[in-house]
């Protein structure tokens, strides 16, 4: 683990992990890294391979797709899960605006992880489900 | 000894000021004054070597220096063998390690490394005032005040180079009583006793391994499962040379590794009474031991810097860092040496870099004086010119031999540029996030990149018109990368940037 113990409490906080006991949480934290990223740094980079599943803790970043910026992100959010489950690069930038504080899995952990939390999984179904919706409505 | 004792640098200002005298400081004094960069080094410590001075504690290090690899000592390329001697520009002072090592193992001991950095920094008339340990900081204006046992020294610009060797020890209930790396006996004191060792991480089987012929049992518990290094292929996890203990509680030797959180720690008569929970049911089980050790990490001593707005993160207290390994949010503090890891860079595949070594961070130390002569001294290091057809050979080189790639893959890249005056500018080692992130005229920048499954593989980067494109190259089994399916994926990346009309504007 390489977390600050404060991050138990933050995530308790967030939709994501509604459904996990505090012990549950302090077992799943052992898996993440902390990361921390000045303004103006990219977290995902679109193209790039490699890349992982973040929570930010605190602080925003923006969706940038091909220089434009789409949306913003805020604490309880996380990105980079389609990247890893489909094994391609993203599609889009993750910028931060500000500092920003995540907690990152690396990608190929992201399977086992979810695998290991269905109810964390579930939850992040439903959040895929919101986003598509969204999309959808923005394009009809 | 005696150029490096004579007290060098007595308070007052500075333009740089480096605190510390381990190989990160080393490193960057040497390089800043090759430079001309005016700076003054303070250290708490009576001579070079830092850590090194004093840890490991069983006396040998987990980098390796070999000493035949086909490659001369002094040569840039044997630098990727030898992963402990610092960087010098002087062909005598190049490759110091392998002549200082007594030939027992391509690990050095701890007194060989320590001996390394103080040749190192006798042979190359470093200066550092010793015995001056920073206590305090505090802001004047443009500048930091460092107040230290010597007084206080102003300056726009301070380095830390202070490691993470500070134990650390998270919050469970009696852990209090248990020892912290840096505390325990010699390792006989151990013979006959049950131990129970808290962190799967290097340390906690380096105490592990070295109390092997002693202990009468051994429990070493944490929730995550071991990680190894020959499975990360990376330096993420225990290293080979620490996992003797794994082999040992495969076959019943005595030797328990236990994926457990550790509820509270308890005296009970004369032993210790460790209360664990499984990490996958949750079932408890409670052990009896003579000796707890907490192997739980450690923290760098940052002191009253994150009052002045260092912002800081992990559960090392790193500082968050640019590209450039300035404080991301306190500007004119930089990091130098082991401290540089809080500088993630783009952790593809989420492994690190290898800045938290001396293999890494020696160049990083390099990267960090040059970028410091030219924006804040206002030192303009030249750049070679190249011609079109240079460029392919020199990138493709230096994926196959450039020791910096090779150390520090994801994170250094070679860079060259396309100026729209100048034409090809060979522009040096520069961090990869810089060049990715933060734009620029039109480049190319080469790298090595791992993915912790196959051998690495060159990854080459096109800056165009600010857009950055990435072009991963497939392994090579000899780890040559200069061959023909090299050479035509990298002209192929490259077309736009080297056309022809390009060579006529070098000389």
């Amino acid at each position: 683990m390489d977390v600050r113990d404060d991050v138990v409490d933050i995530l308790a906080g967030f939709l994501l992990f509604a459904d996990l006991s505090t012990p549950e949480l302090d077992r799943l934290v052992e898996l993440f890294d902390e990361a921390w990223f000045a303004d103006g740094e990219r977290i995902l980079r679109q193209g790039f391979s490699g890349s992982g599943f973040y929570v930010i803790l605190d602080g925003s970043a923006v969706i940038r797709i091909d220089g434009v910026d789409r949306s913003t992100l805020r604490a309880g959010d996380y990105f980079g899960e389609i990247s890893c489950l489909l094994g391609v690069p993203p599609t889009a930038d993750i910028v931060a605006v500000g500092p920003l504080r995540c907690v990152v899995l690396p990608g190929d952990q992201l399977e086992h992880f979810l695998v290991a939390h269905p109810k964390l999984m579930f939850r992040l179904l439903q959040g895929e489900a919101r986003k598509l919706r969204s999309t959808s409505k923005w394009q009809s | 000894m005696a150029e490096l004792t004579k007290e060098p640098f007595p308070p007052g200002r500075y333009p740089v000021i480096v605190v510390g005298s381990g190989p990160g400081a080393l490193q960057l004094t040497y390089s800043l004054t090759r430079l001309g960069i005016d700076h003054a080094v303070i250290s708490e410590e009576t001579a070079p070597g830092g850590m090194f001075r004093r840890w490991p504690l069983f006396q040998r290090m987990l980098s390796w220096t070999k000493p035949y690899s086909g490659f001369d000592h002094a040569s840039r390329a044997y630098e990727r063998f030898d992963w402990n001697s610092l960087l010098a520009d002087e062909e005598g002072n190049r490759g110091l390690m392998p002549g200082l090592m007594d030939g027992t193992s391509y690990f050095p001991s701890r007194p060989e490394m320590e001996r390394g950095l103080v040749t190192f920094a006798e042979r190359t008339g470093l200066r550092i005032r010793f015995g001056c340990r920073w206590e305090t900081t505090r802001r004047d204006g443009e500048d930091f005040v460092l107040g230290t046992t010597d007084g206080e020294y102003w300056a726009p610009v301070v380095v830390f180079a202070v490691g993470v060797a500070q134990p650390w020890k998270p919050a469970i209930p009696g852990l209090e009583h248990a020892t912290a790396y840096g505390e325990l006996r010699a390792a006989e004191t151990y013979a006959d006793k049950r131990v129970f060792i808290i962190g799967k991480q290097n340390s906690g089987f380096e105490i592990a391994s070295a109390l092997l012929q002693w202990a009468r049992q051994i429990v070493i518990a944490s929730p995550s499962p071991t990680k190894l290094s020959v499975n990360t292929r990376s330096l993420v996890g225990v290293r080979a040379r620490y996992v003797q203990p794994v082999e040992d509680a495969a076959l019943a030797g005595g030797v328990v590794i236990l994926d457990a959180s550790i509820e509270s720690v308890g005296r009970s008569g004369g032993a210790f009474k460790v209360r664990t929970k499984n990490a996958r049911d949750g079932a408890v089980l409670e052990f009896e031991a003579d000796d707890v050790i907490a192997a739980t990490g450690f923290t760098s001593p940052l002191r009253d810097l994150p009052d002045l707005g260092v912002a800081t993160f992990g559960q090392s207290r790193l500082p968050a860092q640019t590209p450039f390994w300035e404080s991301a949010t306190r500007p004119g503090a930089y990091f130098a040496g082991t401290i540089m890891q809080g500088s993630l860079g783009l952790r593809k595949h989420g492994i690190p870099s290898n800045s938290g070594a001396v293999q890494g961070y020696r160049y990083n130390a390099r990267v960090l004086a040059r970028h410091l002569a030219e924006s804040r001294s206002g030192i303009q290091v030249p750049r070679a010119k190249l011609q079109a057809a240079e460029v392919v050979p020199l990138l493709l080189s230096e994926a196959s031999r450039g020791p910096e790639l090779w150390h520090q893959r994801s994170y250094l890249a070679r860079v060259v540029i396309l100026d729209p005056d100048a034409g090809l500018i060979d522009d040096g080692i520069v961090p990869l996030a810089h060049f990715t992130d933060f734009g620029g005229p039109d480049a190319a920048a080469i790298t090595l990149e791992s993915n912790g499954r196959d051998d690495p593989y060159p990854a080459l980067y096109v800056r165009r018109y600010g857009k950055v494109s990435e072009h991963l190259m497939p392994p090579h089994p000899l780890l040559d990368f200069e061959g023909p399916i090299y050479r035509e994926q990298t002209e192929s990346a490259l077309r736009d940037l080297l056309s022809p009309s390009l060579s006529s504007t070098s000389p």
